[in-house]
C-alpha cells in the first residue's frame, strides 16, 4: 500500500523537481568543496549557504501550499510554526556549547547566566539529545497546530476569520517570545552556535551537509506532499477548497480533513525552520512577525499555488530578488515586493507555475479536441469507401 | 502681694501684647539684624502675630536667604543682586530703597529650624489675607504639612472666615493640626472623622504619620478610618484604570472605525488600513510644520486644520487604491488581502523615503495639554479629547450609514449588488466612495492618534492586528459591535495591566479573542440571516 502510495506520488513532473533537488544536493556540496576556490565551478560557501537558506523558505512555502493551494486555508500564521521548529533546533545547538559560552556555565546557556537563572528550566530539559530534539521540531509545531486547528475547525471558523485569527497567533507568540523571563532568550533569541553533533557549524564541511540535507528534506516532503495531493484523500481535499459544504453533506468530516492537512503542514514549516538554523546562525523571536508570514503567501501565490512546485520556484526566485535588491537597491525592495503583490494577485492570480500549467492544458485541450474531431469525419469516410 | 505684683504685670503685658502687635512689623525686622537663632525665632513668632500679610514678601526673602541688613545703620531689606552690588527693596512696603555695594550689607543667617518657622508663620499669615485664593491656598499649604503651631492661627482665621469653601478647607487644615496637637481625646476624634471625610492619598499620610504616636483610645478609630479611605482610594483606582481603560478603547476605536466599514461592510480585508492612519498622521505633521513656518498664531488650531486635511488626503489616496486595484478583486477576500498588503509596503516605504525613518515631532495644541483632577482620579486633557472626538466620529458614521441616501445605497450595495444595480444605483461609485469614506476616517484616526502616539513610518503596523481583532471580535458589518469592542477590549486590557504586566496582559487578551472567535465565530453581534453566507 506504501508502495502504491509512493508509486502515485511520483508522477512526471515530481520525478524531475525530486531528481533536479537531488543533483543539486550532490552537486553544489561537490562544487562547493572539491574544486579549488579559483575555478570557474567553484561555489562560494556563501553562496551555498544563501541557497541553503532559500530550499528552507521554499520548504516552508511548500507547507503553506499545502493548505492554501489544496485545502483553502489561508494561514497568515506560517512563519509561527517555522520559528516554533527554529526554536527547538535553537535549544539543542544551544545546549550544545556547554561551557565554551562566554560565562563558562556548563548547564546554562549564556542569556540565562546574565538573567540570573539559578537552573535550568523544565522545558529545557532533553534538548541537549539530538534526537529528542528532532522530534521537538515536529512535535511543537504539530501540537500547536492541532490545539488551534482542533478548536479552529470544529467550530468551523473559516477564510477571512481563519486568516485573521492565525495571525493574532503568530503575534501573540511574537510578544511572548520577546519577554525575557520567557526562557528563550528573549530579544536577541539564541545564536552563538558552536557545533552540531560534533561538527562545527562554522566549517565548510558542515554547511554543504546542511546544504545537502535541505535539499534532500525538500525533495522528501515534496513526496509526500505529491502523495497526499495525488490520493483520494487529495481529492476530497481540493473539494473542500472548492465546496466545503457540498463535501460536508457528502457525509464527510471536513474538520478532521483540514486538521490532518494542517498539523502535516505545520511540521513541513517546524522542518524548515529547524533547517534554518544552522545555516543562518541565529533565531530571534522576529521570525513571528506576522509580516514575514504574509511574504510566504506571497512566494506561494507568485509560484503558483494549488501546484506543488511552483511554491518552490517561487519562494527561490523572490528571495533571490529580495537578496539581489537589498545589496543592490535597498530603497526599492519595499517599493518591488509590493509592487509584487498586486501584479501577481492581479495578473497573475495562478502563479508563474499555475499559468504556464494552464497554457500546456489549454494547448492539449484543444488539440484533443482537434483529434477528437478528425476521428468524428473518420467513420463517415470509412462509411463512403464501403460504399 | 508678690503674686499680685506679677499678675498685674502679666496682665499689663498681656494687654500691651497686642497693642504692640498691631503696631508697625518694621522694627521688629530690623531687629533680625542683630539677633542671633533663638532670638529670631522669637522675633518671628512676634511678627507674625502682628498679622499684618504686608511683611510677607520679607519672610519669604528670609527664607530665601535674600534678606540682608546695611552695616551702616543695621536696617533690614530685601536685596536682589545687580551688578556689582544689591538693588535694597524695603520689606514691608516693598518699596525700592537705593542700592547698596556687596561688602555694605551682610546676609541675616538662615537655618533650616528658622525656615521651618517661617513657613508656618506665613501659613498663617496667608490665612487672614483679604484676598480669598491666598487664603485657600494657605489653607491647602496648611493641609499638605500639618504642625501643632499653626493649630492656633488656624483657628484663628476659622473664626473670621465667612466664605463657605474657605471655611470648609480651613476646618480640615485645622483637623489635621489639631492631631499633631495636644489637644484632648475627644477633640481629636473628631478631627479624625473631618479627615476621614477629606479622603485621598494625603489623608492617608496624614493618619498614617500619627498612627504610631497617637492615644490608644483613638486607635481604632484611625484604624476605621484608615481603612474606610483605603477602599475608597480603591474605588477611585479602579475608576482610573476605566477610565485608562475606555481611553484605551476609544483609542481603539478611532483606529478601528474605517476597518469596520471597508472589512465590515464591504469584505475588503485592508492590510493597507493602518498605512491610512499613518498617512493621517503624517498630514497632520505636514499641517503642523507648515503653520510653523507661516502662521505661528494659528498654532492652537492646527488639528483643526489637520482634520479635513487627512480626511481628503487619505480619501484620495483609498479612492485611487479602490478604482486601481481593489474593484478588480470584489469576490475574492484573500486576494484583495495580498494586494493591500503590498501597497501597505508601497505607502510604507514612500513615507520613509520622504520624511525618513524616523519619528516626526507632532505637537499638542495648548487646549490638549495639561490635565485635571476628578476626585481621585487625574485626567488628561488630550486623552478625554480622544475619547470626545472617537465618540464624534463613531455618532457621525452611524448617521451616515443610516440616515442619508448615501448610507442606504451603500448598504443595498453591500446586501445584493445586482439588486441594487437593477434598481439604478451606481455600484462602482457607491464602492469608491464607501472606500474612501473608510480610508478618509483612518486618516482623522491618524490625525488624533498623532497626538498621542509616535509618527513613524511604522504608525499604521502597531494598530493593523489591534483594528482587526475590534472588528472580528465585535461583529463584522456591525457598528455598534465595533464600539462595544473596542470600548471592552480596552477596559479589559487595563485591568489585565497590573495583574499580569503589559505585554503578558497583550498576550492573553489575543488568545482570549481567539478562543471567543471559536465559540462565536461571528463575533459579538453577528449579523442574522442571508447576509451571512454573502
Amino acid at each position: 500500500m506504501i508502495t502504491s502510495f509512493i508509486h502515485r506520488a511520483l508522477e512526471g513532473k515530481i520525478v524531475v523537481a525530486v531528481a533536479t533537488l537531488l543533483g543539486i544536493a550532490v552537486l553544489v556540496p561537490a562544487l562547493n568543496l572539491l574544486t579549488p576556490p579559483d575555478s570557474a565551478f567553484h561555489i562560494p560557501t556563501y553562496v551555498m549557504a544563501l541557497f541553503g537558506k532559500y530550499l528552507c523558505y521554499a520548504l516552508l512555502a511548500l507547507a503553506l501550499d499545502l493548505v492554501w493551494g489544496y485545502c483553502g486555508i489561508l494561514s497568515l500564521g506560517h512563519g509561527a510554526f517555522f520559528a516554533l521548529g527554529g526554536y527547538a533546533m535553537g535549544m539543542y545547538l544551544m545546549r550544545q556549547i556547554g561551557p565554551r559560552g562566554v560565562y563558562g556555565n556548563p548547564i546554562l546557556p549564556d542569556f540565562m547566566v546574565f538573567l540570573n537563572y539559578k537552573e535550568l528550566p523544565w522545558f529545557w530539559h532533553g534538548f541537549d539529545w539530538f534526537v529528542f530534539a528532532m522530534v521537538m521540531v515536529l512535535l511543537v509545531p504539530g501540537l500547536l497546530a492541532f490545539i488551534f486547528g482542533w478548536f479552529a475547525f470544529r467550530s468551523r471558523v473559516n477564510g477571512v476569520y481563519l486568516s485573521i485569527i492565525t495571525q493574532a497567533m503568530t503575534y501573540a507568540l511574537l510578544l511572548a517570545f520577546f519577554r525575557n523571563d520567557m526562557g528563550f532568550g528573549g530579544n536577541n533569541g539564541l545564536t552563538d552556535f558552536k557545533d552540531i553533533l560534533g561538527f562545527s557549524v562554522q566549517a565548510d564541511g558542515t554547511r554543504a551537509v546542511l546544504f545537502a540535507i535541505s535539499a534532500i528534506m525538500l525533495s522528501l516532503c515534496l513526496i509526500v506532499a505529491s502523495a497526499i495531493t495525488r490520493s483520494k484523500f487529495g481529492k476530497v481535499l481540493v473539494g473542500v477548497r472548492d465546496a466545503e459544504s457540498r463535501v460536508r453533506f457528502l457525509g464527510f468530516r471536513v474538520e478532521n480533513i483540514k486538521l490532518f492537512t494542517f498539523v502535516v503542514s505545520a511540521m513541513f514549516a517546524g522542518i524548515a525552520g529547524a533547517l534554518f538554523v544552522p545555516q543562518v546562525g541565529i533565531i530571534n523571536p522576529g521570525e513571528f512577525a506576522p509580516a514575514n508570514s504574509i511574504e510566504v503567501v506571497v512566494w506561494t501565490a507568485v509560484g503558483g499555488r494549488g501546484t506543488l512546485i511552483g511554491p518552490i520556484i517561487g519562494a527561490i526566485l523572490v528571495n533571490a530578488g529580495k537578496s539581489f535588491f537589498t545589496g543592490a537597491f535597498p530603497e526599492f525592495w519595499l517599493f518591488a515586493l509590493g509592487g509584487l503583490f498586486i501584479a501577481v494577485t492581479l495578473f497573475l492570480p495562478k502563479g508563474i507555475v499555475g499559468t504556464i500549467q494552464h497554457g500546456f492544458r489549454t494547448r492539449r485541450a484543444y488539440k484533443a479536441a482537434a483529434e477528437a474531431e478528425k476521428g468524428r469525419d473518420a467513420p463517415v469516410a470509412i462509411a463512403q469507401a464501403a460504399e | 502681694m508678690l503674686i499680685r505684683l506679677f499678675s498685674l504685670i502679666f496682665l499689663i503685658l498681656s494687654f500691651a501684647a497686642p497693642s504692640f502687635a498691631q503696631s508697625d512689623p518694621k522694627p521688629l525686622i530690623n531687629h533680625l539684624a542683630k539677633a542671633d537663632f533663638a532670638e529670631a525665632e522669637a522675633l518671628l513668632g512676634q511678627i507674625a502675630a502682628t498679622g499684618d500679610t504686608r511683611v510677607v514678601p520679607a519672610l519669604q526673602a528670609f527664607s530665601d536667604g535674600d534678606l540682608y541688613f546695611r552695616k551702616s545703620d543695621n536696617l533690614v531689606f530685601i536685596g536682589k543682586a545687580a551688578g556689582a552690588g544689591f538693588d535694597l527693596i524695603d520689606p514691608v512696603t516693598g518699596a525700592s530703597a537705593g542700592q547698596a555695594a556687596k561688602n555694605a550689607v551682610t546676609k541675616i543667617k538662615i537655618n533650616n529650624n528658622l525656615r521651618r518657622v517661617i513657613r508656618s508663620a506665613m501659613g498663617g499669615l496667608t490665612l487672614m489675607s483679604p484676598d480669598r485664593g491666598v487664603r485657600l491656598s494657605a489653607a491647602d499649604a496648611v493641609l499638605r504639612s500639618p504642625s501643632a503651631e499653626n493649630l492656633d492661627l488656624v483657628e484663628a482665621a476659622l473664626a473670621k472666615e465667612t466664605d463657605r469653601e474657605v471655611k470648609a478647607r480651613m476646618e480640615e487644615a485645622r483637623a489635621v493640626s489639631v492631631l499633631s496637637s495636644d489637644r484632648s481625646v475627644d477633640e481629636k476624634r473628631g478631627a479624625i472623622q473631618t479627615i476621614k471625610a477629606l479622603g485621598g492619598r494625603n489623608a492617608l499620610g496624614i493618619l498614617g504619620s500619627v498612627s504610631g504616636s497617637i492615644d490608644a483610645s483613638l486607635k481604632p478609630d484611625l484604624d476605621a478610618a484608615i481603612s474606610a479611605i483605603q477602599s475608597e482610594q480603591q474605588l477611585w483606582d479602579m475608576g482610573q484604570n476605566v477610565w485608562y481603560g475606555l481611553s484605551l478603547g476609544s483609542v481603539l476605536l478611532l483606529a478601528a472605525i474605517g476597518l469596520a466599514i471597508t472589512f465590515g461592510v464591504m469584505g475588503i480585508i485592508n492590510m493597507a488600513h493602518g498605512e491610512m492612519v499613518m498617512l493621517g498622521a503624517y498630514s497632520t505633521f505636514v499641517v503642523q510644520q507648515l503653520i510653523r513656518d507661516h502662521a505661528p498664531g494659528l498654532f492652537d488650531w492646527s488639528l483643526a486644520i489637520a482634520l479635513p486635511v487627512a480626511f481628503l488626503v487619505t480619501g484620495a489616496v483609498g479612492f485611487v487604491i479602490e478604482r486601481g486595484i481593489i474593484r478588480f478583486l470584489y469576490g475574492r477576500p484573500l486576494e484583495t488581502l495580498l494586494a493591500t498588503w503590498g501597497v501597505s509596503l508601497i505607502l510604507q516605504q514612500t513615507i520613509r523615503s520622504i520624511f525618513g525613518p524616523t519619528n516626526q515631532e507632532v505637537g499638542n495644541p495648548s487646549w490638549m495639554s495639561g490635565s485635571f483632577p476628578i476626585g481621585g482620579m487625574t485626567i488628561t486633557w488630550n486623552r478625554m479629547w480622544i475619547i470626545v472626538f472617537s465618540l464624534t466620529i463613531f455618532f457621525a458614521l452611524l448617521f451616515v450609514m443610516k440616515r442619508t441616501a448615501y448610507g442606504l445605497n451603500m448598504r443595498a450595495v453591500t446586501q445584493n449588488r445586482r439588486m441594487a444595480s437593477s434598481m439604478g444605483i451606481k455600484t462602482p461609485w457607491v464602492d469608491a466612495l464607501t472606500f474612501a469614506l473608510g480610508s478618509g476616517i483612518a486618516g482623522i484616526a491618524g490625525a488624533a492618534l498623532s497626538q498621542i502616539d509616535n509618527v513613524s513610518p511604522n504608525l499604521g503596523q502597531s494598530y493593523i492586528i489591534d483594528s482587526f481583532m475590534v472588528v472580528v471580535f465585535g461583529g463584522v458589518g456591525n457598528l455598534w459591535g465595533t464600539l462595544i469592542a473596542a470600548l471592552s477590549l480596552g477596559v479589559l486590557n487595563k485591568f489585565l495591566e497590573p495583574v499580569t504586566g503589559a505585554v503578558l496582559g497583550k498576550i492573553l487578551v489575543l488568545v482570549l479573542i481567539i478562543l471567543f472567535i471559536q465559540k462565536r465565530p461571528r463575533g459579538l453581534f453577528a449579523l442574522k440571516g442571508r447576509a451571512v453566507e454573502a
